[in-house]
């Protein structure tokens, strides 16, 4: 199957990791902090799998070369039973599956486009080159962790950091060892795919956080698949695809439908992807490609059937929105306008007439 | 008659209220000191007036986990900062770090001229991040 697998990824895989170069390395589906404030994150595959009340997210972290402090944070949805090396392939297959369509596309129409202090340690993993580390905590104590251990965060960190520990208090950070990755013959750009395992009820994936340290028109770029039991209810919803337009700003769906059963066999086969079932999942692809100022909100899952994503889950404020004045306004004009009615001597006797009936 | 008039200026009451509570006005120095607070790296507050002359001590809070500077000066002062390539300074009036976390005090005498300073942190990003504000002196 390896052999198989990736011969064909030799030949039908090359072009979109190719494309995905030109476009930028692939790092992890986290905020990306570096000593200078500059970030090289330019877009993020991950793949958000929920089946039986656990959540499996595995994504890629890219090594961006020694002697450069770059390391990653994650916001998780609870906290997680194990951190292992992802798949081989389970990535790219996902690609392979979704997104050959969209080169088949662009083939078609290439002629006419010829234009801490505080923050508790809960789980440390060695990942190859990859130091990872699982905290809990708030903002400031995430964040305090974080500047301590030399990690350099971008000015809208503390703001950002507080919309995740609201919800949930668990935060991956991960960085490469240089001294183990130069051991190790890693490469700059060579990426090493972990698989997180989180029991949720509530499953979601973190969004906001690719805009971390981003100009507020930046355009972030991400693409997310989602393996569930049901067809998923996301929130935000996302939009209805133009056809693989990369001009479409937004959340796209490009793909919903049932995962093919050569996709599920293929990924079954990767290493730690032996809990996906063999049939039965739905596949859902969607692709971000929006400016850093129109994120502010993650992904909400719902695949139970109840179609009702959480908006909690996804960043909406639980309670009630503040008080913004124009509806101070409003409220002021309404019981003005109740005031004059209750005074009118005329309205009054009509009112009292209705009620007589 | 008179109870629809009164009700019409209590509309516009509410209405001249909650037109001036969307504004917050510029705050001035209670006994010679001015709070200032840094949190989710913005000032707050970001508007101040002082009195041409005026000599204020400044009690800066900074509750983000993440170092911030408080520069006080106007555009030149700010671009030498925001261009400049030297890291870290000692401390000067009107021109000091303020560590995560930490509070900081620097006392500033304002020129004797009517006019406007800016503030604003210059630490990467900052700046162009939002976190600045401005003094109206006179």
């Amino acid at each position: 199957m390896r052999k198989r697998l990736a011969r064909a990824a030799a030949l039908a895989i090359l072009t979109p990791i190719l494309v995905t170069a030109a476009a930028g390395s692939a790092l992890a589906c986290g905020g990306l902090v570096t000593p200078n404030g500059t970030v090289s994150l330019l877009k993020t595959t991950t793949l958000a799998a929920y089946h039986e009340g656990i959540e499996h997210y595995v994504t890629s972290f890219e090594f961006a070369g020694e002697g450069q402090e770059v390391g990653s944070i994650i916001p998780l949805p609870g906290v997680p039973t194990d951190v292992i090396k992802g798949g081989d392939w389970t990535l790219q297959r996902l690609i392979i599956e979704t997104q050959q369509r969209q080169l088949e596309r662009a083939a078609l129409f290439a002629n006419a486009d010829a234009a801490t202090a505080g923050a508790e340690v809960i789980m440390t993993k060695k990942i190859e080159a990859l130091d990872i580390t699982v905290l809990k905590g708030g903002a400031l104590e995430v964040g305090n962790w974080a500047r301590e251990h030399g990690y350099f965060l971008p000015p809208d960190a503390p703001e950002v950091l507080a919309f995740y520990a609201e919800r949930s208090p668990i935060f991956l950070a991960a960085r490469f060892n240089a001294e183990r990755a130069e051991n190790r013959g890693v490469q700059t750009g060579q990426g090493t795919p972990v698989h997180i395992v989180i029991p949720t009820p509530s499953p979601w994936v973190p969004l906001r956080i690719l805009a971390l340290g981003r100009k507020a028109s930046e355009i972030v770029q991400a693409d997310v698949y989602l393996l569930t039991d049901r067809r998923p209810e996301t929130l935000p919803q996302a939009e209805r695809s133009n056809g693989f337009d990369p001009n479409q700003r937004g959340l796209i769906q490009e793909v919903s439908e049932p995962a093919s059963s050569s996709l599920l066999t293929d990924l079954r086969s990767d290493r730690g992807m032996k809990w996906l079932p063999e049939s039965d999942m739905w596949l859902t692809y969607i692709r971000i490609n929006e400016t850093a100022a129109n994120l502010k909100h993650d992904l909400a899952i719902d695949a139970s059937g109840y179609g009702r994503p959480s908006p909690v889950a996804a960043g909406y404020p639980a309670g009630a929105a503040p008080w913004p004045v124009v509806w101070t306004v409003l409220a002021a004009l309404a019981a003005v306008a109740i005031l004059m009615a209750v005074t009118d001597p005329g309205l009054r006797r009509q009112v009292a007439r209705v009620f007589r009936r | 008659m008179k109870l629809r008039a009164a009700a019409a200026a209590v509309a516009l009451v509410l209405l001249v209220g909650a037109a001036a509570a969307s504004r917050g006005a510029a705050a001035r120095a209670t006994n010679g000191t001015l709070h200032i607070t840094i949190h989710y790296s913005k000032f707050d507050p970001g508007d101040l007036a002082v009195e041409p002359g005026e000599t204020v001590r400044f009690v800066i809070e900074n509750t983000d986990p993440i170092d911030h500077e408080f520069i006080l000066g106007d555009e030149q002062v700010q671009l030498v900062h925001e261009e400049g390539t030297e890291a870290h300074h000692a401390s000067r009036p009107g021109e000091v770090s303020v560590p995560a976390g930490e509070n900081v005090v620097t006392t500033y005498t304002f020129p004797k001229v009517i006019g406007s300073l800016i503030f604003g942190c210059h630490l990467p990003g900052h700046y162009d991040f939002g976190m600045r504000g401005t003094v109206a002196v006179g």
